[in-house]
């Protein structure tokens, strides 16, 4: 893998906006003290006008977002996902999502792989908060490539958009020639029958990743990219389960409350499907290297590689 | 100011007062206290200081108001109504179901409304907002945001104030009603935010201190913020909580409790005495 390019999805949404500053007056960034990690940085070196830095206030910071956006103008606000979805929660839900204003936040730091910081940096329950919310649409990207186009629709889309980031270099694996994105729906990575694999962020990789080592075992599976949490690609899932049988989630986030409950909320009504869920299994991080928490708390292709083989053969 | 003007003033501060009681009376629920210690600023905020169009409420041009205190909605509900924006007759469904005047104000469903608010100290953060995106946009654009005394305990409060004062937003008014009572009794004894106005001053504000029942005073207050450049004003206004209904003045009990038929009885008979008094007084 050394000649695979990588790159941490907080720099491609750092990216994006400026490109997407370019083209549009009316995008705005506000960000809380973090401009330097957030990438939000990378805009503000080029439209420092239109960067907003709102110190350590996030809770302001999101209300004011909802405030511009009642104005007109369309605002990422960014923070680490702990703070933006976590400690600024209430105003995201009573301030943007019960007016549904046309903010879009701007999370990076999401997960496990935040690494050497530890638990109190380590969001891994944003999906839970976010998807709660009515109206509130929940992307989290898998590479550079879907991270920029992300960044891109949430922008076209008129309402409140949550975006999750990753700190992580991450390997790009899509063509940005030839990538197509849209909100509300999956993607097909690797055609197969024996077991689903749903997969979000950068477990997408790790999913991957797994297929072909299950190639080797005799297991055909089919990979599911799906950046968007919320709304969920229903017909899409419920196809992978039907002609595939066994379903198996994979989300750098808790096992409570994210896409795999998402998932299973789907596939109860719909179609009772056997699942596995990956994913942190209700317990805080710690810190380390962020290659060796994902290993320890599971989220790797080698776990994942582990639960569909024992899942498929029983 | 002229008699006459001030005499117009008092006429509509006394049908947001009738407004507050028939609305609160009709929902069987709601804020009167705090909505009345306002009657006088919404009066004048609606009649006299701000640029807007009842017929074309969402005109991008004109000032915008949010009710940071959101619970005291009868009060704006009123202003709104008897200003022209929805009628009158409807302010007796807040709270019922299906009725465009939600519980605390609803920007998607009551005309005149710039913002969702009911959680206390989130209003004013995005009226700062608005006032900086009103800059940023390059718009003669005043934001004004009517906060309680108990609200300015929230710590967010304080972060939206370090925001107005460090963008140097002078398009922004904020209007805190200092009438002395929350939920849980007197301020100063449930979580004393005293001196505001040193608070304030310290957090780089352009302070007035005024009498909130006296339009001579707001008026005053209100040129101040006109003529300031370069930072937020705060106005702080002394009000008495029920203002205008003998039994609600200064009682901590009518936060947020309806008067039932017997004292919407006594309350309008009380308002109607001082409407005749002021429409005769011409």
């Amino acid at each position: 893998m050394s000649d695979v390019k990588k790159i941490a999805t907080r720099d491609s949404y750092g990216n994006a906006l400026v490109e997407l500053g370019r083209a549009h007056s009316d995008v705005v960034v506000l960000d809380a003290d973090l401009a330097a990690a957030t990438k939000t940085g990378t805009f503000k070196k080029v439209f420092p006008e239109r960067h907003f830095d709102c110190g350590i206030a996030e809770c302001n910071m999101v209300a004011a977002a909802a405030g511009m956006a009642a104005m007109g103008l369309v605002p990422f606000a960014s923070s680490f996902a702990m703070f933006a979805a976590g400690r600024a929660f209430e105003q995201v839900r009573n301030s943007i999502g019960y007016p549904h204003l046309n903010v879009k936040i701007g999370a990076t730091h999401g997960g496990i792989s935040v690494g050497e910081d530890g638990a109190s940096h380590q969001c891994c329950e944003d999906f839970a908060l976010m998807r709660s919310i009515p109206g509130m649409t929940v992307l989290c990207p898998s590479d550079d490539v879907e991270a920029k186009a992300a960044v891109k629709a949430a922008y076209e889309l008129n309402g409140p958009v949550y975006l999750r980031f990753g700190r992580l270099a991450v390997p790009v694996f899509h063509d940005e020639a030839t990538f197509e994105f849209q909100i509300g729906k999956g993607e097909v990575l690797t055609e197969g029958n024996d077991v689903a694999i749903l997969a979000n962020g950068l477990m997408v990789n790790e999913a991957l990743m797994a297929a072909e080592a299950l190639k080797n075992e005799g297991i055909s599976a089919r990979v599911i990219n799906l950046c968007t949490i919320k709304p969920l690609d229903e017909e899409l899932i419920l196809t992978a389960a039907k002609e595939c049988g066994k379903v198996i989630t994979c989300e750098e986030h808790s096992v409570i409350g994210g896409l795999g409950e998402a998932v299973a909320g789907l596939l109860s009504e719909e179609l009772p499907t056997p699942m596995r869920r990956i994913g942190v299994r209700d317990e805080f991080g710690h810190s380390g290297p962020a290659a060796a928490l994902l290993k320890q708390f599971g989220l790797s292709a080698e776990h994942i590689t582990a639960v569909a083989k024992e899942f498929v053969r029983g | 100011m002229t008699n006459e003007a001030k005499r117009q003033l008092a006429i509509a501060a006394c049908q947001v007062r009738m407004g507050v009681v028939t609305a609160t009376h009709g929902a069987k629920a709601g804020h009167p206290g705090g909505s009345l210690s306002a009657a006088e600023v919404f009066a004048y905020l609606y009649n006299r200081e701000m640029r807007i169009d009842p017929k074309n409420p969402k005109w991008e041009d004109r000032d915008r108001f949010v009710l940071s205190k959101g619970h005291t909605a009868p009060g704006l509900y009123a202003a709104l109504a008897y200003r022209g924006f929805f009628p009158v007759e409807d302010l007796p469904t807040l709270r019922h179901i299906d009725s465009y005047l939600q519980g605390h104000p609803n920007m998607n469903t009551a005309p005149g409304v710039d913002m969702s608010t009911g959680s206390l100290g989130q209003g004013v953060s995005c009226a700062a907002g608005m006032a900086k995106a009103a800059k940023y946009l390059g718009k003669d654009v005043n934001v004004y945001t009517l906060l309680g005394d108990g609200e300015i305990a929230e710590g967010e409060v304080w972060e939206a104030f370090l925001f107005a004062a460090h963008y140097k937003l002078d398009n922004l008014c904020v209007i805190i009603d200092l009438n002395g009572l929350q939920i849980d009794g007197a301020t100063k004894d449930v979580m004393n935010t005293a001196p505001v106005d040193a608070k304030l001053e310290a957090f780089g504000f352009n302070v007035v201190s005024v009498d909130g029942h006296d339009f001579d005073a707001l008026e005053g207050a209100f040129a101040s913020f006109h003529g300031c450049q370069g930072k937020p004003t705060a106005i702080l206004m002394h009000t008495t909580k029920g203002k205008g209904v003998s039994y609600m003045e200064n009682q901590v009990g009518w936060h947020g409790k309806a008067p039932n038929d017997a004292e919407y009885k006594i309350a309008m008979d009380e308002l109607n005495a001082a409407m005749a008094e002021l429409e005769a007084a011409q």
